[in-house]
């Protein structure tokens, strides 16, 4: 039985049901990006910065690939959330507020689509 | 702001500053610079993708004096944030709550960001 009166629920007011989802989502991508980060540091140490040809091989080693695309789109998801706190906490005022929120949200979009179609590219040899 | 002369909470200039509210503070700001340091793991990317006349603009980029003040500024705030994001992980079981707790934790988690930044540069150099 729903202790809500008819006129909360017409509004659509109320709780959503996903209160701690943006809690969870960022606790879950952090533990991921733990083991996916200092794998990439480690990694890191290894590879030479400035030839392109050994950057060309690393990230086109199937294993590089796939844990680059879980890396890079799990980046995109824990900052974006992460910076939507921040825009939340600091941007007043309703429309600017709105207007920062869909920017990052477009900027990490792109983000992750560029680094998921660039290790493909690699990796596919395109 | 009226204050009628009635007595205020004590706020942030009040106390005495804590390593807890620094830790705090740099939590997210390290946050944000590697949401910057994401938009250089996209570029390098997509410079390698875009072939070796590319990377190399990329590279010469990298390598001025900026550039490398920034990897390693990139690859310290990447150390501190996954410390510390162990460390909120550590809270979140309901575990070092407590002030001596809280703060020998920061201390730690800021030495061990120094120390991890070091062996990085160390090992890759």
């Amino acid at each position: 039985m729903s202790l809500r009166t008819p006129l909360s629920r017409v509004l659509w007011r109320g709780t959503a049901k996903n209160g701690t989802g943006h809690f969870w989502g960022q606790r879950v991508s952090g533990v991921a990006l733990v083991l996916l980060g200092l794998w990439f540091a480690g990694s890191m140490t290894t590879i030479s910065g400035s030839v392109h040809a050994d950057a060309l091989a690393f990230i086109g080693a199937p294993l590089n690939g796939v844990l680059l695309l879980l890396l890079s789109v799990t980046i995109a998801y824990h900052s974006h959330i992460g910076v939507q706190v921040v825009i939340e906490d600091y941007v007043h005022g309703h429309g600017l507020n709105m207007i920062s929120l869909i920017v990052s949200r477009f900027a990490h979009s792109l983000l992750a689509v560029i680094s998921v179609y660039a290790i493909f590219k690699i990796g596919l040899g395109a | 702001m009226s204050n009628n002369g009635r007595p205020l909470s004590p706020h942030l200039s009040i106390y005495r500053w804590p390593i807890t509210m620094t830790m705090s503070i740099l939590h997210r700001a390290t946050g944000l610079a590697l949401t910057v340091g994401f938009i250089v793991l996209t570029a390098w990317l997509f410079a390698v993708a875009s072939g070796a006349e590319a990377y190399s603009v990329f590279t010469s980029y990298m390598d001025t004096v900026a550039g490398k003040i920034m990897l390693v500024g990139w690859s310290f705030t990447f150390f501190f944030h996954l410390s510390n994001g162990v460390r909120h992980f550590v809270w979140d079981f309901g575990r070092g709550f407590e002030r001596p707790q809280a703060n020998a934790s920061a201390w730690f988690v800021l030495l061990l960001a120094i120390a991890s930044t070091a062996l990085f540069w160390w090992l890759r150099l």
